[in-house]
This record gives structure tokens, C-alpha cells and sequence, in this order.
């Protein structure tokens, strides 16, 4: 009787036009059927995204209004996934950053500097419950604009930008508790300079403490990545925020985000991105009473000893680098592992990265979507060929790979000198260099053996080696047996080349005060 | 590869960081199982399942129910696969290998004094030799715990061996009891113990003990196939069982046993579901791809 079942079967999954499953193979007595659950890749799974609304134009938005740009042009932002148009925004100029900074100031002077801090944390509490209402929205078009896997904005990006807001409302009427004797004030109007990896996350976090200490805001968001900004103008107008109080500017990084450096009414300057225009802004303060934090390039380190729990450790490692394409300023893309355990730790990263499914970062099975953009994407590849021609060994996964779009598959670069370009430079992909040491003291050479110091690693299990690495790792993150953890009540920032300042937490805030 | 036959010291198996197996774990559960993948995936749960009725109130009228089941899972749906096999006590093998008859289900047989397995030793062999007599094809015993608690691991790895030699021909299924050994780094050193001693599977959970299979003890017991498997080039089968009754946990358990241990596991040679209630689930789910709408669970038989 079954064996006349599944003769039934047969012809009705020929037959059924939306199925592919595999033919039931019946050896003689039934029992190891086999069934493929799916040999490369599982079934598309893409966020659908009608429940984001996207205009067909995007202008500044000012004094609590959205206007034109003096110019009165556009510029195209791209979805990098398909290389297709998904609108267009306002391109601004200096006359606009004039224009945003005298609503802001005008707004620090009337409204916001004055207004019971009681009173501010209502309004920045109001900010974040919107962004948890729209998270949604938020996060398929901070994928749409940016590559990074709808896993990501949805889990990470999203909440932890609500979050931000959320901790620094809670500081706004205790400040006096959080700085006691200091009377701290705030400085005026801030001018933040956002880069183009955490569009959403990074103005959050720059808005949000700002707004906290009683300051006003011009902030310019990345030019490829400004759409999760002006929306977020859109939930800062809805949520009836003083206009003038929060003034957003897009357009081109160079001009716009110089003037805004230069603009004489600005109090204070944060920045994160590149090292090289970190120090083009410090050069173009100094001399002036602006404040100054820089946020910048990082080459972390993550070091592997032999007593580590090693598949977890190879899980972080992969979380480490790959998370958001690699386009973290605080990613482990240095990986130092310890002689006796070197076999075994490149097997499992070759076995893990042939899980790891590169693709349409709107599926939610997708682990590495799309680089950002193509200079970007040009520039790993740089890097690559590089490697190549120093002689580093290449393992690179062998995943299927889209037709379109800007991709780059997960790459380790093995049998590497501590000279060569690939471990002294910053990437900013997914390239991982994989080097071994003996010895703790050779390992925290080879780790402060660079220009940056934002960010590094240590897998072991014991707690005292812990210790030990954090105090002597000259970075301003170190993570013990995890990577890449953000909090709103963790202060982040580098040594170095990787700037200054700390970020989040109470740090975050004194940076926006004048103590 | 180069075949290492030595066993190690289990005093110093592997360790495992909690934190970072929840995390992992959870990882597989962020997977979007659609369309295809999915039907694929509810087949294959079916064709995994080791039915299994354990109650002392068990009757030959039960088992026999149990077995037809196992062969007719849901007749209204055409061509859907057996289940993997039928699990029983030693009592009830003769009854339900002569109900499955030829139709190539294997017979499980609990054994070794299940599921506290607080008895002699002789009385766990003959307990193994009877099941093995009376035609079980699989034996799924339960390892000593409080053996292994006080850190009597050679008493734990002997007493493996011989229930495996007892065995014969049939296949060995050893239950860790996940629940009462309470930390991962005692899962893996148990997994590594089973499996040098002679274990053909191991099992998670007897199903008498809260908590029973969860992905991250799942997840560590695969990790350490995995190990085993690149130091002796041996396969070795998994079995979670207790626990798993709904058919988006055991998609998000083949998720993990795929990006695990790859292809080569992905049948119910390599990979059991123990579980009584997960079979119905599966067949409402599989009835609504098919149907476009649930059907209430009268419409499938409970037994």
C-alpha cells in the first residue's frame, strides 16, 4: 500500500508546477528516503519592502522644514545591491550649511538651551519610541541604501539607534549627578559628520547625546548613505522637536562637511570616518575653541590562544570581520592565532565560511550583502590583488555570487608577513589576514604593531590572560570572548590614528559639555 | 586526513563558552525557511522521526497502533515517507518488529535500565541482550551520570564499550541526559566520551528529564562529531530528542545540522528527531503548503 502511495506521489510532484522537491528515491523498503532539504542554498526569503515609503525626492531639512537646496540640484542615491536608482536627494553647499547652522543657533539661543532638561528628555524619549514604531521601515531602507543584510539593520542597527536615544533621554535632567560640582553646560551648536557604514546607528548616536546636554545639531550624513537620516528628519519633525533644534544637510562630503568645520558659529566638531580627513579637520580647527572628536580608521586586532573555546572563538572571528561587510571601523580584521591551534582554527574558518551566504541583502538569509559602493568595492579588490602579488595564500568561499550589483566574497589571506600592506593598512571588507605567534609578549607587539588603536579581541579561557591582554592592548576596545558588542552605556573611541573622544556612556556626553 | 586512533584524556576535552553557543545557536534560528526549502524540510523532519512511546502503561494494542502510524502517517497526503523508526521498550520489541513487518522501519529498543540506568552492570547487558534478541535493530542506552559527575570517566567509557559490545549488529544510541549533566563543557566531554567508546549515535536526552534537547546542547554535541569525525574519519549520528514538537524548531534543527555538519549527515541514517507529538505537527504544517489552509488537529490521528 505505500509502495502504490508514493507511485501516487511521483506523478503529482512531476506534476505541481511551484514545488522542486527532489524525487522520493524508494529503495526497495522505503527507510533512507532521500530528501534534499536544499544542496546550495535555501529558498529566497526577501523582506518585502512595501512598508517602506520612499519619495521620489529628498530635500534639506532646516529650521523644521524640508527645502530646497540653494543650488537647487539632486544627485542620485543607488541601491548598490542592483546598481539601480532608488531617489534622488538635495544636493547642498556652503550657503546651506550657513543657512542650517543660523536656524540651529537661533534654536540653541531661543528654545533649546533654555528649556528645563526635564522638558528636552520628553522630546528625545518621543524620538526613540518612534523609531522602534518605524523600525521596520527603518531598517529595509537602511538596506536598500547601504547593502547590509536586512538581518543586520533589523537586529542590530535599528534597535541599538533607538537604544542610544532611549539611554542618553534618561541623562538629560541628571546631568548635574553624572558630572557632580561641575555645573555642566552646554557648548552650543554642534556640527556632526556621519560616515557611510552605520547610517541610522551613527546619527543616533551622535544626535542623541548632543541633543541630551542641551546642545542643537547640523549634522551631514554620508552622501551614499543619507536616506535613514532624512527620515529620521521626518520622525524629529513628527515628534514636534523646536525647529531649528536638529537641522540635517546632505550633499557632497568635501565641500559641505569643510564648511561646516570652518563654519565660525559651530562649537564643536564630531567626526567619524577616514583618517585621512581626521586630520584634515583637526589641521582646520586648530587655533579655534571648537571641541573636537574623531572617531577613524581602525586594523583590529583578534587574538586566539590554544585554551580558547575554539568553535566559539571561529563563530566570533567570522562576526568579527564579516559583520556589515567588513565595513566596521572597529572590525577584527588582524587575526593572530597561537601556533598550536593554527590547523585547527583555519579549518573551521574555512568550514564556516562556506556556510556564510553572500546575496541580495534584502533576504533575510543573507549573511554578507552588498559593499557599499564601487569605489569601495575597487578598493578591496585593490587590496586583494596586493595580497595576491605578496605572496599571501588566498582562501576565498566559493558561494554562489549575484550577476549584479557590488559583491566581494569572504576572504582569508593566509602566510603573511606583519610587513605586508594587507596587515599594516585598513581594508574596510571582508578580508581577513591570518597570521600565528607563540608567545603573549610576541602576540602584543604584533597587535600595537600599527598606526590605529580602536578595537581588539582576546579569546582565551582564562580569566587572568584576560587581564593581562586587555591592560597592555593599546586600543579602545578590547573584547574578551565576544567581538564587536555595542552598548549605548559603553563609552567607544580609539587610540592613535584612530582619533579621540569616547563616544556613548557618560564619556559620550562630557564630550558635548563644557565641565 | 590522517586517522588519529589515539584516545585522549578526558580531563581535558575541549572547552565551550556558553555565551558564544547561544549565540550561534540562535544564529540558525534567524534562517527564513521558504517555498521549497521548506516542504523539502518537513519531509526530511518525518523521515527522521523515531516515533517513540516510553510509558510503563504501555500495551501491545499501543505499540501496534504506534507502528501502523509509523508506516501511514497521514494517507490522505500521497507520498509522504515513513518515519525513521519505532522506539519501545525492551518488552514490546517482538510485538513491533512483527507489526512493522518488512516495510524496512527499524525497531529502537531503550535499554540499560532506562532512563535512570541505576543498575548493575549485569543487569544493563542482559537488558541490551534481550532487546538485541528480540529483534531491535537500534539500542538506545543511557550512560551512568553519577559515574560521570564524580569524574569516573574510564567506568563511564568502559561501561559504553561493553553495551556496545552486547550489542552485536545493531546500532548504539547513547543518552547523555544533557538535562542532569547542567553544563556544556559536561555535554562535550560526555559527547567525546561516547563516541571514542563506541557510540554509533549520541542522543541527548532520555525525554524523562526537563530540560530536554535544546539547540545550544545540540549544537555542542554536533561540534564534537564534527572534531571526531576530522580525527578518525568516522561518522557518528545525532539524535536530539524530547522537546522538539513543532515543526519551526525542527527546520531551525536541520539548519544547524546542515551548517554543521553539511550534506553527508542530512538523512535519517545520520540524524534522528526523538520526539511522539512532532510527527502531527509536521503533517498540519505539510497539509497546509499543500492545502493553503490549517486543518484543525482532529483531522489527524493521534496515535
Amino acid at each position: 500500500m505505500f509502495i502504490m502511495a508514493k507511485a501516487i506521489a511521483k506523478k503529482k510532484i512531476t506534476t505541481a508546477k511551484s514545488t522542486t522537491v527532489k524525487k522520493v528515491e524508494t529503495k526497495a523498503k522505503n527507510i533512507t528516503v532521500k530528501l534534499s532539504f536544499d544542496t546550495l542554498h535555501y529558498a529566497p526569503a526577501p523582506e518585502s519592502k512595501s512598508s517602506a515609503k520612499i519619495d521620489a525626492q529628498y530635500n534639506l531639512f532646516i529650521n523644521g522644514k524640508f527645502v530646497k537646496s540653494q543650488s537647487g540640484q539632486y544627485y542620485d542615491t543607488i541601491n548598490p545591491a542592483t546598481e539601480e536608482k532608488i531617489t534622488s536627494v538635495a544636493e547642498g553647499n556652503a550657503k546651506d550649511v550657513d543657512i542650517a547652522v543660523k536656524a540651529a543657533r537661533k534654536a540653541y539661543e531661543g528654545v533649546w538651551g533654555k528649556m528645563p532638561a526635564k522638558e528636552r528628555s520628553k522630546y528625545i524619549y518621543r524620538i526613540a519610541r518612534m523609531i522602534q514604531e518605524r523600525a521596520r521601515e527603518l531598517s529595509i531602507i537602511e538596506t536598500l541604501d547601504g547593502g547590509k543584510p536586512i538581518r543586520e539593520s533589523r537586529d542590530v542597527d535599528v534597535p541599538l539607534a533607538a537604544n542610544h536615544f532611549f539611554y542618553n533621554a534618561g541623562w538629560a535632567d541628571k546631568l548635574s549627578y553624572a558630572f557632580p560640582n561641575k555645573n555642566p553646560q552646554p557648548l552650543g551648536v554642534a556640527g556632526q559628520i556621519l560616515p557611510w557604514n552605520f547610517p541610522l546607528l551613527m546619527a543616533a548616536w551622535k544626535i542623541a547625546p548632543a541633543l541630551a546636554t542641551g546642545n542643537t545639531v547640523v549634522l551631514k550624513p554620508a552622501k551614499t548613505t543619507s536616506l535613514t537620516a532624512l527620515k529620521l528628519a521626518e520622525i524629529i519633525q513628527e515628534a514636534d522637536l523646536p525647529p531649528g533644534v536638529v537641522n540635517i544637510i546632505t550633499g557632497n562630503g568635501s565641500s559641505m562637511g569643510m564648511a561646516l568645520v570652518n563654519h565660525p558659529d559651530v562649537n564643536k566638531i564630531a567626526f567619524t570616518g577616514s583618517t585621512d580627513v581626521g586630520k584634515v579637520i583637526q589641521k582646520a580647527i586648530a587655533g579655534t575653541d571648537k571641541k573636537l572628536t574623531l572617531e577613524l580608521g581602525g586594523k583590529g586586532a583578534n587574538i586566539i590562544f590554544d585554551d580558547a573555546a575554539i568553535d566559539q572563538a571561529v563563530e566570533g572571528i567570522i562576526n568579527g570581520i564579516f559583520f556589515n561587510q567588513g565595513h566596521v571601523c572597529c572590525a577584527g580584521s588582524r587575526l593572530f592565532v597561537q601556533e598550536s591551534v593554527y590547523p585547527e582554527v583555519l579549518r573551521k574558518l574555512k568550514d564556516r565560511i562556506a556556510t556564510l551566504i553572500v546575496g541580495d541583502p534584502l533576504d533575510k538569509n543573507t549573511d554578507i550583502g552588498a559593499i557599499n559602493s564601487k569605489q569601495q568595492l575597487d578598493t578591496i579588490q585593490k587590496y586583494i590583488s596586493i595580497g595576491k602579488k605578496e605572496g599571501a595564500e588566498i582562501i576565498e568561499s566559493t558561494c554562489a555570487m549575484p550577476k549584479k550589483g557590488f559583491f566581494c566574497r569572504p576572504t582569508l589571506f593566509t602566510n603573511l608577513a606583519q610587513s605586508s600592506r594587507l596587515v599594516q593598512e585598513e581594508i574596510f571588507g571582508p578580508v581577513l589576514t591570518i597570521q600565528t605567534f607563540r608567545t603573549d609578549d610576541e602576540v602584543i607587539e604584533k597587535a600595537n604593531n600599527t598606526p590605529f588603536g580602536l578595537s581588539a579581541g582576546v579569546w582565551t579561557d582564562k580569566g587572568s590572560k584576560v587581564f593581562n591582554m586587555t591592560t597592555k592592548l593599546r586600543a579602545g576596545v578590547v573584547w574578551a570572548n565576544t567581538f564587536n558588542k555595542f552598548d549605548p552605556t559603553s563609552p567607544f573611541g580609539g587610540y592613535k590614528e584612530s582619533g579621540f573622544g569616547r563616544e556613548g556612556g557618560m564619556h559620550g556626553l562630557a564630550a558635548y559639555l563644557r565641565v | 586526513m590522517i586517522a588519529d586512533k589515539t584516545i585522549p584524556d578526558f580531563r581535558y576535552t575541549p572547552t565551550i563558552d556558553q555565551v558564544g553557543v547561544e549565540e550561534r545557536a540562535s544564529r540558525f534560528t534567524k534562517r527564513s525557511i521558504k517555498a521549497e526549502t521548506k516542504l523539502n524540510g518537513l519531509l526530511l523532519t518525518l523521515n527522521m522521526i523515531d516515533l517513540t512511546t516510553l510509558e510503563g502503561k504501555d500495551t501491545d494494542g499501543k505499540v501496534k497502533q504506534l507502528c501502523y502510524k509509523a508506516q501511514h502517517l497521514h494517507d490522505a497526503y500521497p507520498g509522504l515517507p515513513t518515519v525513521a523508526a519505532v522506539c519501545v521498550y525492551p518488552s514490546m520489541v517482538s510485538v513491533a518488529k512483527k507489526a512493522v513487518g518488512d516495510s524496512g522501519i527499524k525497531i529502537a529498543s531503550v535499554a540499560t535500565a532506562f532512563p535512570s540506568g541505576q543498575a548493575s552492570l549485569k543487569v544493563k547487558i542482559d537488558d541490551t541482550k534481550f532487546a538485541v534478541n528480540e529483534g531491535a535493530d537500534e539500542i538506545d542506552m543511557v550512560i551512568s551520570r553519577g559515574k560521570f559527575l564524580q569524574g569516573e570517566y574510564n567506568y563511564v567509557f568502559d561501561e559504553i564499550a561493553t553495551i556496545k559490545e552486547a550489542c552485536g549488529t545493531a546500532r548504539l544510541k547513547v543518552i547523555l541526559e544533557t538535562g542532569e549533566l547542567v553544563t556544556l563543557d559536561k555535554v562535550r566531554r560526555a559527547s567525546d566520551i561516547a563516541m571514542y567508546a563506541g557510540a554509533d549515535f549520541i542522543k541527548t536526552s532520555t525525554g524523562k528529564i526537563s530540560p530536554a534537547a535544546t539547540m545550544p546542547v545540540t549544537l555542542v554535541m554536533l561540534e564534537a562529531i564534527r572534531d571526531f569525525y576530522y580525527k578518525t574519519g568516522k561518522m557518528i549520528a545525532m539524535k536530539p530528542a524530547g522537546g522538539i514538537s513543532k515543526s519551526k524548531l525542527a527546520l531551525h534543527y536541520l539548519v544547524m545540522l546542515k551548517e554543521t555538519l553539511g550534506d553527508a549527515w542530512m538523512n535519517n541514517e545520520w540524524f534522528r528527531f526523538g520526539a511522539s507529538s512532532l510527527a502531527n505537527d509536521v503533517l498540519m504544517q505539510l497539509e497546509k503548503e499543500r492545502t493553503g489552509v490549517y486543518q484543525s488537529s482532529n483531522y489527524f490521528s493521534i496515535d
